[in-house]
């Protein structure tokens, strides 16, 4: 909206902003329901304090006539609940953004004189209404109408809300989203507010779950039946999908004393028959460390989600950051293989996370799948996830009597038998072991193992994730990024407008694609877009592709990368 | 059944001459054989140490996991297949040390399987350290002051947290152990079995003699359905009691309890995902969620 001052906007910006508890989320959730409803693209994403009350929390919400799914700094039209909002806020807003709320939560920063500022009497109109708890769907009234609902929509999304309340509950609630609805023309008016946001047929079909509950879907496609883990932001809310429909859905899901419970847990599940999975952040996946390993050395399956956040140790546990990647690739003492994805999309994420399970099955090895917080917790429109499409692959075989568990192959697959199917017994051993999963210190039977071990790899190099290149085959700069970064640096690309600049996004971070090299060297400039201090995934190319990458563009902040924040960079450097 | 289905054959054995841990393998052999419980039906779970290699001398199926890391699957092995019987057994180092937050908490769980622990009082594999069991004073080469921690009593914690088996031998009764075993491992839930079982390498105090002159068995009108007893019992150290301190027949265990095998009894592995439920949940979120 701000670049386009006579146009109307087709792309808005709305950032919510109070102390947690006040009631933020209520407006998120009944505004983005209601617009996705009615047919709108939308988008939301937060940002908050790690606590339970108070202090300063954001969220933005995007709507716009074509797909939005990125983190912008704009902020069109911000909504402050409460004093400090504008002072946290402050490098976000511009001459452009239009504030509107009630004079008196933050009076001090409107003398400044700065802002422009429209009086909305959203408290008032809730005390009328008898509780100023009403002033929250009012707020969602106003909005939905600057952005073009309609009235009978907004009313409707509204009852079916409250539905379990009490009547009247519901009746002054459509009435407080009716008087809100009631106030957009005015407000839109004094702030010349000009909005034209086209209803996009698709969208009412589509989908709008958030990271999270997109890799827990994944997980349930991909035939995981047995989660355990223990409580960690920001990956809890995969934990929380799974307990929630686990029963339903035959798995098992157990909240483990500890993160070393947790992955010895789910080991030993994988070894009993199921398809296990942990969810975790740094800290708890440091202690899950030694699993790993234990993993290499049995040739278990794993699915790890690791939801990143900024560390060392406790660090800020409710920000984003994607500084785990060598965490990941290097946990775990010996040497043995692992596969790391790292989604960038709601729909990546869920057909990876699905992947990661037949992967896990049958190359018998830790598969990562690395989000980080502003994955999980941001949510946009997206095609309905097709289960048809993915396959559960199982590799369990039913054992004969003379079943060896590590039997050496070409390709280093053993076939894994599970106990109690067949008639052979099933042995695994944290100790170097022979064919039979029986304690040697034989070693040369060692050197054959670890050889059969790291064979498995190359198999699974043959299957390795295309990275995307986006939008041009042809192009003299390449732009670099993996995981999360994703649908923001692609706005950016656009935003860019450059012809001759690409981006090549890694959903597979490891084992790496075998034309990293041919991608890179065919362009003049390469830029790696970053979530981390010490660009990790460079040095990874480096050290399996053999490329330099010149141009970092990293942050390490807690925040996610803007979109005009990545395309300012990129001017700079491929000016 | 005959005991002999789960011998090894000629196999190198790591255990010192004269280590109690034979008569456990043996008494062990003999309860399982006495339950006709098959090979093939047993899953052993072992962490690290001496006590933790017995289920490389015992044929069956078995998961040797990590350094007191036993329980944890142990647990998992039982509610992805409840129809096999899963033994965790380790020494004292391991279950009560190493793993001593899991031993709580699978208590807390109750997965239906029997915890076997070999309870020398010292540390073999690493050659003769204090174990959380080691008594006052107790020098090595590392307490070589002798211990000053309060040594671990693994019964009274396992009544405290009302586990729903809690026992203790000496494996200088074999016969008296393995009617012990027998019960642990067809009780239904977690049961716990503590073996004294003398190190003759690294414990010169607590031997075979010493065992016999600080234990005896709980009388025969004793009643293990009364918890306050039981812990009190747990607590004599004078004269170690041996027999079943505890029973809790009223528990539910953790595979009951997750709730997805009233409907359908299959084992995971026999799962496939269920597919129209998924597709509805996926739908659901049509609507925000």
């Amino acid at each position: 909206m701000a670049r386009e001052k006579h146009a109307k906007a087709e792309d808005v910006s709305i950032v919510l902003c109070g102390q947690a508890g006040m009631g933020i989320q209520t407006v998120e959730g009944i505004l983005t329901g209601m617009l996705k409803l009615a047919g709108y693209n939308v988008f939301a994403t937060k940002e908050y304090m790690s606590r339970v009350r108070g202090g300063n929390n954001s969220t933005e919400i995007r709507v716009g006539s074509k797909q939005v799914s990125a983190y912008v700094d704009r902020i069109d039209i911000l909504v402050p609940l409460n004093k400090g909002a504008i002072s946290h806020l402050r490098d976000r807003i511009s001459a452009d953004t239009v504030v509107i709320g009630e004079a008196e939560l933050f009076a001090d920063e409107i003398s400044e004189g700065k802002l422009k500022f429209v009086e909305t009497p959203f408290t008032k109109i809730a005390n009328d209404l008898g509780n100023k708890i009403y002033s929250n769907v009012v707020a969602t009234g106003t909005l939905a109408g600057l952005i073009g609902m309609k009235l009978d929509d907004i009313c409707e999304y509204v009852k079916r809300s409250f539905s379990t309340k009490a009547a009247d509950i519901i009746a002054n609630n459509v009435k407080a989203a009716e008087a809100g609805f009631r106030l957009a023309k005015d407000v839109a008016h004094r702030a010349d507010i000009k909005i034209n946001i086209s209803i996009d047929a698709g969208v009412k079909d589509q989908i709008i779950p958030s990271g999270g509950e997109t890799i827990a879907l994944g997980a349930m496609a991909g035939g995981c039946n047995f989660v355990s883990s223990y409580p960690m932001t920001p990956s809890t809310s995969v934990l929380s999908f799974m307990a929630k429909h686990g029963h339903d859905s035959g798995i098992i899901v157990e909240q483990a004393e500890d993160e070393i419970a947790a992955i010895n847990m789910a080991i030993g599940a994988w070894y009993s028959g199921a398809r296990a999975m942990v969810t975790t952040s740094g800290g708890g996946f440091a202690l899950m460390v030694e699993g790993v390993s234990l993993a290499g050395m049995l040739e278990s399956p794993i699915v790890i989600h690791l939801g990143q956040r900024p560390a060392p140790a406790t660090g800020l546990p409710t920000r984003t950051e994607q500084a785990d990647i060598e965490l990941a690739l290097y946990a775990g003492h010996g040497e043995f293989p692992r596969i790391l994805f790292a989604p960038g999309t709601l729909e990546q994420a869920f057909y990876l996370t699905a992947h990661a399970f037949n992967l896990a099955d049958k190359f018998q090895m830790p598969v990562f799948v690395l989000s980080d917080q502003y994955l999980v917790d941001s949510y946009y429109n997206t095609a309905a996830f097709d289960v048809s499409k993915v396959k559960v692959e199982k590799y369990v075989v039913k054992t004969a009597a003379d079943y060896k568990r590590y039997e050496i192959t070409p390709n280093g697959i053993s076939p894994r038998g599970i106990p109690g199917f067949g008639k052979g017994l099933v042995c695994v051993d944290s100790d170097e072991h022979d064919v039979e999963g029986h304690i040697t210190e034989d070693l040369k039977l060692r050197t054959r193992m670890v050889d059969k071990r790291l064979r498995k790899l190359e198999s699974a190099k043959a299957e390795i994730v295309e990275p995307q290149l986006y939008p041009n085959c042809k192009y003299k700069n390449l732009v670099i990024c993996w995981g999360s970064t994703y649908p923001v640096i692609k706005e950016a690309i656009e935003l860019l407008g450059k012809s001759d600049t690409s981006l090549l996004h890694y959903s597979q971070i490891y084992p790496l694609h075998p034309q990293t090299a041919d991608y890179l060297s065919k362009a003049k400039r390469v830029v790696i877009v970053e979530g981390n201090a010490t660009a990790q995934f460079a040095k990874l190319i480096k050290l399996h592709a053999g490329f330099d990458i010149e141009y970092k563009i990293l942050k390490y902040s807690g925040l996610q990368f803007s979109v005009e924040e990545v395309t300012a960079a990129l001017k700079k450097i491929l000016k | 059944m005959d005991t002999n289905v789960f011998d090894m054959g000629e196999i190198d054995v790591a255990w010192c001459p004269g280590c109690g841990d034979y008569g456990i393998l043996n008494v062990l052999k003999k309860a399982l054989a006495e339950l006709d419980i098959a090979p093939e039906k047993l899953v052993m779970v072992s962490g690290i140490g001496q006590a933790a290699k017995i289920p490389q001398y015992l044929k069956t199926n078995f998961f040797n996991g990590l350094h007191g890391r036993a329980l944890p699957p142990a647990t998992a092995i039982k509610a992805a297949n409840p129809s096999m019987t899963v033994i965790a057994e380790s020494g004292d180092g391991d279950m009560y040390g190493e793993g001593g937050n899991h031993f709580i908490h699978t208590i807390r769980r109750n997965p239906g399987i029997t915890n076997i622990v070999h309870n020398n009082m010292v540390y073999g594999l690493t050659k003769g350290q204090a174990s959380p069991t080691s008594q006052l004073g107790f020098k090595t080469p590392v307490q070589v002051a002798g211990v000053m921690l309060e040594p671990f009593n693994p019964l009274a914690v396992a009544i405290a947290l009302d586990a729903g088996f809690v026992a203790r031998a000496f494996i200088g009764d074999a016969e008296k152990t393995k009617e012990i075993l027998k019960k642990a491992i067809t009780h239904k839930g977690y049961a716990l079995v503590d073996i004294f079982q003398p190190c003759v390498t690294f414990n010169k105090i607590n031997t075979w003699q010493w065992f016999k002159e600080h234990t005896y068995y709980l009388e025969d009108s004793y009643d293990p359905r009364d918890r306050s007893a039981a812990f009190k019992r747990a607590l004599e150290i004078d004269k170690l009691p041996l027999g079943i301190f505890y029973i809790n027949p009223n528990k539910s265990s953790f595979e009951d309890n997750v709730g997805i095998y009233q409907q359908d009894s299959r084992p995971l592995f026999e799962r496939g995902p269920d597919v129209n439920r998924l597709r509805m949940l996926i739908g659901k979120f049509r609507t925000a969620g």
